[in-house]
C-alpha cells in the first residue's frame, strides 16, 4: 500500500472534511485579521493546530480502517477525540481568536444564535458535563450499542462525533482560561473535582473490560479484525488504554489547575484590582 | 454542588438507547440471530463466480441469501459454518428450500481459483455459491458489510492465516440485511429463524 492510502479516509466523510476546514479556515482568518497584541504566540497555535490535526487522522486516514477492526485502536482513537486532541485545543486556549470572531458576526444574525449559547451554558454545568463525560463513554461501550454502532455507519459516525464535541466540551470547562475570580469560569476547586469524578468510573470501566474472562465486544470478532491477532489480547489493550491513559489526565489535568490556583493565590492581592475592569486579559496556560 | 441521583441518568441512557435501537428495527419478530434491519445497506457486490463469469446480486434476486466470507483453507470455522448453512436449508420445507441460496465468498483469491472454490462448496452441499474476486472488490464488499479480512505473514511453506468476519449475513427476498448471525448460534436457533424469514413474505 502507498502512504497515499495511509493517508486517504478509509471511509470518506465530506461533512467531517468541511467540519476540519471550517475550523482551520475560520482560525486562520482570525489569526490574521485580528490586533496583533491579542494574537496568540507560535507555540499556542502550533497546540491547537495540532490538536485539531490529531483529531482529523484518526477520523479520516486509514487510522479509521483499524479503529474500525480493531477493539485497542477503537479505544485509541476515543482516547484522541475524547481527552488528547480537546485537551490540546483547549489548552492552546483560542478564547483571544473566538472572541475576535465572535465580533465578526452581524448583530442581525446574535438572536438567531442564541438557542446555541443557552445549550451551551446548559451543558457546561459542571454536573451534567460531567456526567456527560463519563456517560457517553458507558453509552458506546454498551456491548449492545458498541455492536450496533460498529455495523452501522451512520451510528459509527454518530459516535465519533459525539465523543469529539463532548471532549471539547468538558476539557474547555476544564481549562477555560478565563479566571474563576474575575469572570463566571468555574472555580478551581470544582474543575479539579470534575476531573477526579470522571477519572473513577473510566477506571472502573476499564478494570472492567481488563479483567473480564469472556468476550464483552465480540463484534470484532463477528466482523474481522483487520489481522490476526488473539481476541483476549485485543480485549486486555483496549481495557488498558480506557483505564491508564485516561486516569493519568485527570492527575495530569489535575496538576495544571493547581498550579493555576497557586498563581492566583499568590497573585491574589494584584488580581484583586483587575476585579472592576470589565475585560480582562485570557491568562496564558 | 448539588447532589444527583446518577441512577436517573443510567435510566436516561437506557431509555435513549433504546430509542436509537427502537429507530434502527423495525422488527417484531424475536430473531435468534442480531437483527441489523436499517443497519446496513441492501446486497449488493461485483465478483466472479466458480465458472469465472462475473456475478452480481441481481443474480439470485428474489431468494434470502446467506452470505459468509471465509477461504478454503480455513481450518476450522468456514467448514463448521458451511456444513451448518448447508444442514440449515436441507431442513426447510421444499417451497422455501429453494428459496434460500448460500454464497460462500473466499476473501483469498491468490489461493482460492475459482476452480478451487467450486470444489470445496460442492463438498458442502449442491446449491451453494461460491465466489471470489479482486482484492479491491472484496474490499469494496466488505466495508459495505463493516467487515474486514486481512493475511497473516506466510511461513516457510507458504501457508498463512486469514482473518476474516465469523458471521453470516442474511438478506431477505428483497436484498434487505436482515439478520447477523454470530458463529456461535446454535442449528436450531438458525433453522427456526430461516423459516421465519421463509414464511415472512412466502
Amino acid at each position: 500500500m502507498s502512504a497515499a492510502d495511509y493517508l486517504l479516509p478509509y471511509d470518506f466523510s465530506p461533512l467531517t472534511i468541511l467540519a476540519y476546514i471550517l475550523v482551520l479556515g475560520l482560525f486562520s482568518y482570525g489569526l490574521f485579521r485580528m490586533p496583533a497584541a491579542e494574537r496568540p504566540g507560535s507555540g499556542r497555535i502550533f497546540t491547537f493546530t495540532l490538536g485539531v490535526l490529531l483529531c482529523y487522522l484518526v477520523m479520516q486516514t486509514r487510522f479509521d480502517y483499524y479503529s474500525q477492526y480493531m477493539f485497542f485502536v477503537h479505544r485509541g482513537q476515543h482516547l484522541i477525540l475524547h481527552h488528547l486532541g480537546p485537551i490540546l485545543i483547549a489548552l492552546s486556549n483560542p478564547l483571544p481568536v473566538m472572541q475576535f470572531l465572535y465580533r465578526q458576526i452581524p448583530r442581525i444574525a446574535l438572536p438567531f444564535l442564541a438557542p446555541i449559547g443557552w445549550a451551551y451554558r446548559v451543558l457546561q454545568q459542571p454536573v451534567i458535563a460531567s456526567l456527560l463525560f463519563f456517560g457517553l463513554i458507558y453509552f458506546w461501550l454498551w456491548p449492545s450499542i458498541h455492536f450496533d454502532a460498529m455495523l452501522s455507519r451512520d451510528l459509527y459516525w454518530v459516535m465519533n462525533w459525539s465523543m469529539l464535541l463532548d471532549g471539547l466540551l468538558f476539557w474547555w470547562l476544564i481549562f477555560d482560561p478565563r479566571s474563576p475570580t474575575t469572570s463566571d469560569a468555574l472555580g478551581y476547586g470544582k474543575r479539579m473535582l470534575c476531573l477526579a469524578v470522571v477519572a473513577v468510573p473510566q477506571m472502573i470501566l476499564g478494570a472492567y473490560i481488563v479483567f473480564a474472562r469472556g468476550m464483552v465486544y465480540d463484534v470484532y470478532e463477528v466482523c474481522g479484525r483487520a489481522w490476526p491477532m488473539p481476541p483476549d489480547m485485543d480485549q486486555l489493550l483496549g481495557g488498558l488504554l480506557t483505564w491508564i491513559p485516561p486516569a493519568m489526565m485527570s492527575i495530569f489535568g489535575i496538576l495544571i489547575i493547581l498550579r493555576r490556583a497557586m498563581r492566583a493565590d499568590t497573585n491574589g492581592a494584584a488580581d484583586s484590582d483587575s476585579r472592576s475592569k470589565p475585560h480582562p486579559a485570557p491568562q496564558s496556560p | 454542588m448539588t447532589s444527583r441521583n446518577p441512577l436517573t441518568v443510567t435510566h436516561l441512557f437506557a431509555l435513549l438507547a433504546l430509542v436509537l435501537l427502537a429507530g434502527c428495527s423495525s422488527d417484531q419478530q424475536n430473531w435468534n440471530a442480531k437483527s441489523i434491519s436499517g443497519l446496513m445497506p441492501e446486497l449488493s457486490y461485483q465478483l466472479t463466480d466458480t465458472t469465472g463469469n462475473t456475478a452480481t446480486a441481481e443474480d439470485n434476486k428474489g431468494n434470502i441469501r446467506l452470505m459468509f466470507f471465509g477461504f478454503t483453507s480455513c481450518p476450522d470455522i468456514c467448514p463448521t459454518t458451511l456444513q451448518k448453512l448447508s444442514a440449515v436449508v436441507n431442513d426447510l420445507p421444499e417451497p422455501a428450500r429453494k428459496d434460500v441460496k448460500i454464497i460462500f465468498v473466499s476473501v483469498d483469491p491468490q489461493r482460492d481459483t475459482p476452480e478451487r472454490i467450486k470444489s470445496y462448496v460442492e463438498f458442502f452441499g449442491d446449491d451453494i455459491i461460491g465466489l471470489t474476486g479482486s482484492e479491491k472488490n472484496l474490499r469494496e464488499l466488505s466495508k459495505r458489510y463493516r467487515t474486514t479480512f486481512g493475511y497473516e505473514a506466510p511461513d516457510e511453506k507458504g501457508n498463512y492465516d486469514v482473518s476474516h468476519s465469523g458471521a453470516v449475513y442474511v438478506f431477505d427476498r428483497k436484498g434487505e440485511a436482515r439478520l447477523l448471525v454470530r458463529p456461535g448460534q446454535s442449528l436450531e436457533a438458525l433453522t427456526a429463524d430461516i423459516t421465519a424469514l421463509a414464511n415472512e413474505d412466502a
